[in-house]
């Protein structure tokens, strides 16, 4: 593939391989599930160009287990599936969060519960944004609303991984996984902080003590100790990785809220209503986690009332809530690969007015 | 006063935690005295298990890889990958190995990845209290089986794991010792050498099966458990090379 500036016309998902490829990654283990399978498919052939590791795994699980121990290498690692694989890799992810390796998990939602459907959803929200697995852990989450977008978040992902030793997680629905569109490549990721060396990677001990790559801490106080320091990452990642983008917010006295392709959809229901003098704004979470609070909270200070998009029940509603609390929230939701459409938001919006 | 005995580098001064009489400390010292004679403890990345061994790092002094329940080999897969100048092994019980990792041992074994895998079978669950494990013998009595082991009852057989890999075309070498003796002690030794050995040399997938007591869930003094393996276990799990390609 080439490497200079040009669009080239690519599924997300094949925009977020290409990414994680010209991101370093070097190794990739994963399972089919549709609607993410172009993943793989393009891991398959471009690893082997670039002489690195794709392994076809026996199951989600031994995907994310091959992940950590690539991780616990140093290299950088990827793994993607769709929701009910997801599922599976959950244990896993808490294994990573828990030793503090740095990785990255793409999840292209389809619909659930069970084995739901393969359309697109994104009801695996509070999965994704309150840790997943056991245990007392927050992985960043980052949602993308294109297949370009989706390219630099995944370079963004494994920067973020590395800087704070922790699991990164992509958060794609079915229509950004399987839409196409123009992709330019960003040379590398907007994040502008230092990595630091990777001094805790297994290396074989040579020169230096051994090192352990665990999330087991047995003696009496011990995890707590390990779980304060975590909680202290945790914090500075929800002081300094905030993310989230607006649509013409600034004058709007009415603000719809929707990530990802949903995200899209309510662009257009702008448009529509302030065709009809209604000032209608989206505000729209690029990080699910940490929750971008400050800057909707900036925003909401003149806005009469609010609307939550999404395509689930009501998950990302609730992070609006905690960050604003006492005002009037209205919530449209479609669930099981029903997609909220512009025409439904705009009647949304002004049956409430 | 000139020592003849000496604990091999690769081993760190550390009290254990298991029990009296247990095969796990000759087990982690035939590991290491391996690695050492290969001069392997700077390349050497081990993966520990779930299971007694789980903090196996304490007493190993190289790089070690925590593993969740049953995964050691695809964390090991991921490892080796990465970085196939390391030397990687895994050291799994039954339960972790044969039953919640069957899958991810199948697989491992199947792609011929090329790794060194210490299986330790002592016939239970010690960790959690002395369950039926996969490999627990016909009549043996445990935690979960305390009328002993029925296949009538839906118990099920003793899985035979070290034939069936070796039935794969990924397997190098599979091989069965016991830590019941001097004699077998030695022979395992020297298997535990051949599956690291064959690691070095590219062969892929080696694997190292060894009998070991647990006193504790047997009921047994530790002389009365070893001579239990010699007895019993082996007419289920009979000793020997089982594949040497």
């Amino acid at each position: 593939m080439k490497t200079k500036k040009e669009k080239l016309l690519m599924s997300g998902n094949e925009a977020m391989a290409e990414a994680a490829i010209r991101a370093g990654c070097h190794f990739y283990a994963g399972y089919p599930i549709t609607p993410q399978n172009e993943i793989p498919t393009h891991m398959a052939k471009r690893m082997k160009e670039e002489s690195r590791v794709f392994i076809q795994a026996e199951s989600e699980l031994s995907a994310i287990n091959m992940v950590f121990g690539a991780a616990a290498t140093g290299s950088r690692a990827l793994t993607s599936s769709s929701s009910p694989g997801i599922s599976l890799k959950q244990e896993g992810i808490s294994y990573i969060a828990g030793a503090q390796l740095p990785a990255v998990i793409i999840n292209v939602m389809r619909g659930g519960p069970g084995l739901g459907n393969i359309g697109s959803s994104q009801s695996d929200y509070f999965q994704s944004t309150r840790g997943g697995g056991h245990g007392d852990y927050f992985t960043p989450v980052l949602a993308p609303w294109s297949a370009e977008e989706g390219a630099s978040l995944v370079m963004l992902a494994f920067d973020l991984a590395d800087y704070y030793r922790t699991p990164v997680l992509i958060l794609a629905d079915a229509i950004i996984g399987q839409m196409m569109e123009g992709v330019d490549f960003p040379s590398k990721s907007e994040f502008k902080k230092k990595l630091p060396p990777k001094k805790w990677a297994l290396t074989g001990a040579k020169g230096r003590p051994a090192n352990i790559a665990k999330s087991f801490f047995l003696k009496e106080g011990a995890l707590e100790i390990h779980n304060e320091k975590l909680r202290e990452k945790w914090g500075k990642i929800k002081q300094n990785e905030q993310r989230s983008s607006t649509y013409k917010a600034e004058d709007a006295k009415y603000l719809i809220i929707a990530y990802g392709s949903q995200a899209r959809i309510a662009c257009e229901a702008v448009d529509r209503l302030r065709g009809e003098n209604l000032k209608a704004g989206l505000f729209r979470p690029i990080s699910l986690w940490p929750y971008p609070a400050a800057g909707l909270q900036k925003i909401a200070k003149n806005i009469k009332k609010i609307f939550v998009v999404e395509q689930s029940l009501g998950q990302m509603l609730d992070d609006v809530k905690l960050a604003l609390p006492g005002k009037e929230i209205k919530f449209l939701g479609r669930t099981g690969g029903g997609i909220p459409s512009s025409s439904e938001i705009v009647k949304f919006v002004k049956k409430a007015l | 006063m000139n020592r003849k005995f000496v604990k091999p580098p690769s081993l760190r001064d550390a009290v254990t935690h298991y029990c009296s009489g247990c095969g796990h400390g000759i087990l982690h010292r035939l590991v290491a005295e391996t690695i050492d004679e290969l001069e392997l403890r700077e390349k050497t990345i081990g993966v520990a298990p779930v299971g007694c061994a789980v903090i196996a790092y304490d007493y190993w002094d190289f790089d070690v890889c925590e593993a969740a329940h049953g995964r050691a080999l695809a964390v090991a897969t991921g490892i080796k990958r990465c970085r196939p100048e390391s030397v990687v092994f895994t050291y799994q019980g039954d339960g972790d190995l044969v039953s919640i990792g069957m899958a991810e041992t199948f697989h491992t074994a199947n792609r011929g990845e090329n790794l060194t895998c210490i299986f330790v079978n002592n016939a239970c669950y010690g960790m959690t209290g002395g369950q039926m494990a996969p490999t627990t013998l016909i009549g043996q009595m445990t935690a979960t089986t305390p009328q002993g082991r029925s296949p009538k009852a839906g118990e099920g057989w003793p899985i035979k794991f070290s034939e069936i890999l070796a039935s794969l075309e990924g397997v190098n070498f599979a091989a069965r010792a016991a830590v019941s003796s001097p004699k077998e002690i030695i022979k395992a030794r020297s298997y535990i050498k051949k599956a690291f050995s064959n690691q070095l040399e590219n062969k892929g997938f080696s694997i190292v099966e060894v009998l070991s007591p647990c006193p504790t869930v047997w009921q047994k003094k530790p002389y009365e458990a070893m001579k239990w393996i010699d007895e019993e276990m082996v007419k289920t799990f009979p000793l020997g090379v089982i594949k040497d390609k």
